[in-house]
């Protein structure tokens, strides 16, 4: 068919006999792509007079918007906690795997550790696209090291910290540098810890509260300062409590700013949060879940030891605990396997499930406007699944970087 | 005029959409393009009530027409009647309209001919009428300042030179003005009336469409559906036109 593209030369792909997310819903609608964006068939036929170069048939199959992983400690061997001297062929390695479940963009990150790894290592982290090579890093999080001693969960105790003496410029100095830097981990009972929140928020870092002992009012302050972040939910903090729910209770809290939201994190592996309480979190403030993996370095490997930054960690099937501990450190679960066991522990619909693993964690990095959706102009980072929510093809910037081996290898 | 009944509104809209296809294959679409009739002023391209959004949503997205044969009035050209004279040249210059379908208003409108349009009028600037702003403020929240007041439309005169006219009419709103339109004279005020000068009409219709109707017409017309059914037995295809296309189109004459 002649084409007057007036607009560009571009080529425009047309994904057809396809069910996509738009707008919370799975339409039957077809996907147009053009220079890595989606594109809207609309104007193009009435402005540009342009029509698809390429048609593609997705066998009736559902297109999702890639996944954002929030909180990925790294995988398939490699340890973002480790300042090796590979480390960016690890990271390469890691962003090409993780593509194969479905994650198109995410945020290495540190677990707590000593200054020097944490100069050594974020020099080499930058934000880039992603594309064949692999899924797009979107900044660093830095779980750690200003937490709560009787939290750290599977943190090394002697690299713990505090920031009373210098509040932000403390934290500056631990970490060197804050220029690829997404996401800060911190317990907001720490003193000074408001200075510090406003001075990363100011500065477009996202400010999480986990690892924590600290009461509902403490965190309420901190998401007054700027905070709007928890991490892993219920992991590492105290428990819900009906006379003070603690960082829990920010999900119903009446002290959030207006206009503002507080997304929580939930590591979905029927692990680390039984799914009764997961369908209470869900149910509670069912527009603020984000799902993350939190996956260690023996993600994708076989069972056995590996490390976790200064620590080792023993893994066992779905579990990983502390050498010779039954502390939970990490998870080996994949995205994929997370938004499918979300949907079925919380019976949620497809749509949901497919969003708390992608818009929820684009709207909580504000970049809602370009990734986690299928909206005109994003970038056109999706996914093809089956019905059973099993990635067949990932694609970003409308290129595929992976499909599902026939085979099923 | 074939008057042709359906039970309801799916069927009437089957029977219009299968007559409409077999006419496509007749028609040996090569050099086939369409007009679409009109386009209230006012409205940008993209606005969700737009002709524009409408005909995409409900059309053009679903087939495989090249969108350099979609001719849409354009309610924003800087001028409208230059805009609307143009329209008539398309016409011309593609060979004129083969089959014009189109819908009716409760005041027996064709298009925007609102009553009191002349009945050999052409593609212009028309002034809406009460009635119309008033059943399309729905669109627009019940904001009666928010609909538009005029509309870019083919005229009366521009359908009529059409070889052939399809009219839709289903439900009981619309039974009052299919009555004038085919029983009573031809009258600028009921615009669909002029067809009754048109050698080629269909009216496709349903059971509450025929409500104001004398019953001697509507059991005539019922009668003549077995007849009225080759129009759309058998259903040809693409496929098979080589060998159809000899056919003659018609089971019988007006």
């Amino acid at each position: 068919m002649p084409s007057n593209k007036s607009v560009s030369d571009a080529p425009i792909v047309q994904f057809t006999n396809c069910r996509i997310l738009r707008d919370h819903q799975l339409q039957r609608e077809d996907l147009w792509v053009r220079e890595g964006k989606i594109l809207n068939p609309e104007k193009l036929f009435f402005d540009e007079k342009g029509s698809a170069d390429v048609q593609l048939d997705c066998k009736d199959g559902i297109i999702a918007p890639g996944f954002i992983d929030v909180q990925i400690n790294g995988g398939f061997g490699v340890d973002f906690s480790l300042a090796t001297d590979d480390f960016k062929s690890g990271i390469d390695l890691v962003s090409q795997k993780i593509l194969s479940h479905g994650v198109t963009s995410f945020c290495p990150t540190l677990v707590t550790s000593p200054p020097s790894v944490y100069h050594q290592v974020l020099p080499q982290i930058s934000v880039r696209n992603g594309g064949a090579h692999g899924a797009g890093i979107l900044g660093a999080h830095l779980e750690g090291p200003f937490i709560s001693k009787e939290k750290k969960g599977a943190h090394p105790e002697h690299c713990l910290r505090t920031f009373e003496a210098g509040a932000f410029q403390d934290l500056l100095a631990t970490y060197g540098s804050l220029d690829c830097v997404q996401i800060v981990t911190l317990a907001p009972e720490m003193r000074r810890s408001s200075e510090v929140i406003q001075e990363l928020t100011k500065r477009g870092i996202c400010v999480s509260l986990g690892h924590s002992v600290a009461n509902l009012s403490q965190a309420e302050e901190a998401v007054q300062h700027g905070a709007t972040f928890i991490t892993h939910l219920f992991n590492a903090m105290l428990p819900f409590h009906h006379r003070d729910p603690g960082i829990v209770g920010l999900l119903t809290s009446d002290k959030i700013p207006a206009g503002r939201r507080v997304f929580y994190g939930m590591i979905s592996d029927g692990i680390h949060t039984n799914p009764a309480a997961l369908r209470i979190a869900h149910r509670a403030h069912p527009k603020g879940l984000v799902l993350v993996t939190d996956a260690i370095a023996g993600m994708g490997l076989a069972p056995g030891r590996h490390t976790l930054g200064q620590q080792v960690v023993e893994i066992d099937g779905l579990n990983t605990y502390i050498a010779g501990t039954k502390t939970l450190s990490g998870s080996v679960a994949t995205m994929d396997t997370c938004v499918r066991h979300f949907q079925e522990a919380t019976g949620c619909s497809v749509e949901t499930a497919l969003e708390v693993a992608s818009l929820h964690p684009a709207q909580l990095l504000g970049i809602e406007h370009k990734k986690g959706t299928l909206n005109y102009d994003s970038d056109a980072d999706f996914l093809m699944l089956n019905d059973s929510l099993y990635v067949q093809a990932t694609y970003i910037a409308g290129k595929e970087v992976w499909r599902q081996d026939v085979s099923g290898m | 005029m074939k008057l042709i009944i359906l039970e309801n509104y799916s069927q009437a809209s089957e029977w219009a959409a299968k007559y409409i296809r077999n006419r496509i294959v007749q028609f040996g679409p090569g050099a086939g393009r369409f007009f679409t009739l009109g386009l209230p002023t006012g409205l940008p391209r993209d606005h969700p009530e737009s002709y524009h959004s409408f005909m995409w949503n409900n059309f053009f997205k679903h087939i495989d027409i090249s969108p350099e044969n979609v001719h849409i009035l354009d309610g924003n050209a800087p001028d409208l009647q230059a805009e609307c004279d143009a329209f008539e040249k398309k016409i011309k210059a593609a060979g004129g309209i083969e089959l014009f379908v189109g819908g009716i208003g409760p005041d027996g409108h064709i298009a925007f001919n609102e009553p009191g349009s002349s009945l050999v009028s052409r593609t212009r600037v028309k002034t809406l009428a009460m009635d119309t702003i008033l059943a399309n403020a729905r669109f627009f929240d019940g904001d009666l300042s928010k609909v538009p007041t005029m509309a870019l439309t083919v005229g009366v005169g521009t359908v009529m030179d059409a070889r052939e006219v399809m009219i839709l009419i289903t439900g009981a709103h619309k039974a009052f003005a299919l009555y004038k339109a085919i029983e009573e004279g031809v009258n600028h005020m009921w615009t669909v009336s002029a067809f009754q000068l048109h050698p080629n009409t269909v009216f496709v219709c349903d059971e509450d469409a025929t409500l104001e109707l004398k019953v001697k017409t509507v059991k005539y017309f019922k009668g003549l559906m077995l007849v009225h059914n080759k129009l759309v037995e058998p259903l040809y295809s693409m496929k098979e036109m080589g060998a159809e296309s000899s056919q003659s189109k018609k089971p019988y004459s007006d």
